[in-house]
């Protein structure tokens, strides 16, 4: 980024005397023409019955015909061009933020209403209405994404290691593309697989705890693996060959001298590998199921997790609907809120377990 | 084979392998087989609970006609929802990363593409809630629109939904999911394109836009197109928002925003799998496999273009 280069909008050398003088728009009036075509638009939409959308999207689209049709006139059909581009791209930017904003807006509003000690205190154990919680949810999602972390990690970062500082020629192609593949498996499908993994090792109808952090793993490894390499990558060169020259092992080199250099890096990917399938509803959904009770052995039977009981919460609601639709959108709340605090964990990891320079 | 015996040529020449080594390295490069084996694992488990489904006879798979008509429908929901989101997708996501890039001031610039990451960290479960309860009933007034001024394209043939949960309504859920994947990669390919093209075209008096167009955008292209081949990916696979959203199971129709729908591959898995028993678990096993090929293909193919980039750019 630090070789970016952009236009500066203005320049302001003007050259005097025979050289044809480039005429421009003032500094500040693309902007003003921009909010006088947005101002026109609301009116308009006020006129013919005003909604929000409507307001604007005629906004969006007289601001940018005015700033266009203002440089066209004065500036000529090049840079008119440009500050046409300029809009639309804006433009994609803002709406992209309708959808986020909307969202986390409506998550908010709909799932306060339950945020309360009762939901993170009770499971739904005999309940039919009113009240209940997430208790067991909560502490099935920690469980089963604590031991896909458990078989992930290892595997991932040996992976990882292997790919840095061993591999060579075709094995090594083979893996980095098809760990690349991997990360395009659908999470259905990773469920399927733990499915039909642990139906053929147990028999029909099995549900255990264990086969969705199985399939987790199968969504979590190439994850893993991707952010490991990139970070050992990046640790330099010159740290390896001292460590050699003064006799230590390959492996103890790794271990004592690659490893701790790159932790910060480490930690921060495994953290956003974490934050990635921790809301993963689809293969809990067909491995884990669901039950109203706490069960925390995930080798014994069904287990509660907290992305599949908000599903199952807005789908299937019982008689008191608006009681299940309350706690569905808390746990959608939960959940975001989990997610988020996983994103800054792994950027203070990143933050305060970086290689101090110098000592 | 261990380090004592020493082999014939010089030890200088050699390095000396310990034990400690050989298990560190023989581990890693366990680990990396594993993997593979696991990809292998996924393929050979899947046909091996497909295969009662594929033999069985055609009127005992359910739907009663054979497992490819039951998920000839499935397909067509699939390609379907997953196109409509590629299509809106991409167009948006390209003229974000030219934002981030090369428009937003430069101190904002490395947050805003953190916001526009953010669209990715939240589970799918959740904009699910999201299209059910914000998007279609702020889309049917357009569901009524298109039906009455775009009759005329098979598309949009109507009759108009009045909940707005329809095929278009999850394109559109689609595609702010897989926003972030193809701005992500876009924005990646755009911030690497030669400063000194860059440079010379602004030497030379081209806009800022004429810039791009002639050296960022033939720089960045077949990293827009991998991008967005593995938003594609994750389209087709998008299980939950669309079990959620959609109110599917109608046969073969193209028609978006009718109430009437043909599913997905996946959300239909999510939606049938917890009580399915004997030959119907077989069944959605053999549609996830379907599936499974799908997504592998266009995945490797998107790989493929991406690391092509990635090899050209390399030699420079």
């Amino acid at each position: 980024m630090s070789t970016d280069t952009r236009p500066a909008a203005p320049a302001p050398v003007q050259p005097r005397g025979p050289v044809r003088v480039e005429r421009r728009l003032p500094r500040l009036a693309p902007l003003g023409l921009y909010l006088a075509g947005v101002a026109l638009g609301a009116g308009l939409s006020a006129l013919t019955g005003s909604s929000l959308s409507s307001t604007v999207v005629y906004g969006v689209v007289l601001g940018t015909l005015a700033v266009f049709l203002a440089s066209r006139l004065v500036e000529g059909r090049r840079k008119a061009t440009d500050r046409l581009v300029t809009c639309l791209v804006t433009t994609a930017f803002g709406v992209a933020m309708v959808p986020l904003v909307s969202l986390v807006w409506t998550v908010l509003d709909n799932g306060l209403a339950r945020f309360d000690a009762t939901f993170f205190s009770n499971s739904m154990f005999r309940v039919v209405g009113e009240g209940g919680g997430a208790y067991h949810a909560i502490l099935g999602t920690l469980v089963i994404t604590a031991l896909a972390t458990v078989i992930s990690v290892p595997i991932g970062l040996m992976t990882a290691i292997y790919l840095v500082e061993y591999a060579t020629g075709r094995l090594k192609r083979a893996i980095t593309f098809f760990v690349d593949v991997m990360t395009g498996i659908p999470s259905i499908v990773a469920g399927l697989f733990a499915f039909a993994l642990f139906t053929l090792l147990f028999g029909n109808d099995v549900r255990l705890g264990v086969m969705g952090a199985v399939a987790l793993s199968v969504l979590m490894i190439p994850v893993v693996v991707r952010s490991c390499e990139e970070v050992l990558k990046l640790v330099p060169n010159e740290l390896r060959e001292a460590s050699f020259a003064l006799g230590v092992p390959k492996w103890r080199t790794i271990v004592k001298v690659v490893l701790p250099t790159a932790i910060a890096g480490l930690g921060t990917g495994v953290t956003l590998a974490v934050a990635r399938v921790v809301g993963e509803t689809a293969p809990l959904l067909v491995t884990v199921g669901l039950i109203t009770g706490t069960n925390l052995d995930p080798f014994d039977g069904r287990m509660a997790t907290l992305p599949v009981f908000a599903y199952y919460q807005l789908t299937q609601p019982g008689t008191d609907t608006q009681a299940f639709l309350d706690r569905a959108w808390t746990a959608a709340l939960v959940l975001i809120i989990l997610v988020m605090a996983l994103n800054v964990v792994a950027r203070l990891i990143s933050r305060f377990l970086a290689p101090k320079t110098g000592h | 084979m261990t380090a004592t015996k020493a082999p014939s040529e010089p030890r200088s020449q050699q390095a000396v392998r310990r034990p400690g080594d050989r298990i560190f390295a023989g581990s890693a490069k366990a680990s990396g087989v594993f993997i593979l084996l696991v990809l292998a694992g996924v393929a050979a488990f899947l046909v091996s609970e497909a295969v009662p489904a594929l033999t069985a006879p055609a009127e005992d798979v359910p739907g009663g006609e054979g497992l490819g008509a039951y998920v000839a429908p499935l397909v067509l929901g699939t390609l379907l929802g997953a196109v409509l989101a590629l299509l809106v997708a991409t167009p948006l996501a390209v003229g974000i990363a030219l934002y981030v890039t090369y428009y937003a001031p430069r101190r904002v610039a490395a947050t805003m593409g953190y916001v526009i990451d953010l669209l990715a960290a939240i589970p799918s479960v959740v904009y699910g809630f999201w299209g059910l309860a914000v998007l279609a009933p702020a889309l049917v007034p357009f569901h009524v629109w298109a039906a009455d001024t775009l009759g005329f394209l098979s598309f949009f043939a109507g009759p108009a939904s009045t909940s707005g949960r329809t095929m278009f309504t999850v394109g559109l859920v689609l595609a702010v999911m897989i926003l972030p994947i193809i701005s992500a990669i876009s924005r990646e390919v755009f911030s690497q394109a030669p400063a000194l093209h860059r440079e010379a075209a602004l030497a030379l008096g081209a806009t800022r836009w004429e810039m791009i167009r002639m050296a960022v955008l033939p720089y960045g292209k077949s990293g827009v197109i991998g991008g967005a081949m593995l938003g594609l990916g994750r389209a087709l696979g998008e299980t939950m928002a669309v079990a959620i959203v959609l109110s599917g199971g109608a046969g073969a129709t193209l028609n978006l925003i009718s109430s009437s729908n043909p599913s997905t591959i996946a959300s239909n898995i999510a939606l049938r799998f917890p009580e399915a028993t004997g030959l119907g678990i077989n069944t959605l096993i053999a549609s996830g496999l379907v599936l499974f090929v799908i997504t592998l293909a266009v995945n490797m193919l998107a790989r493929w273009i991406v690391n092509r980039r990635a090899d050209f750019s390399g030699a420079n």
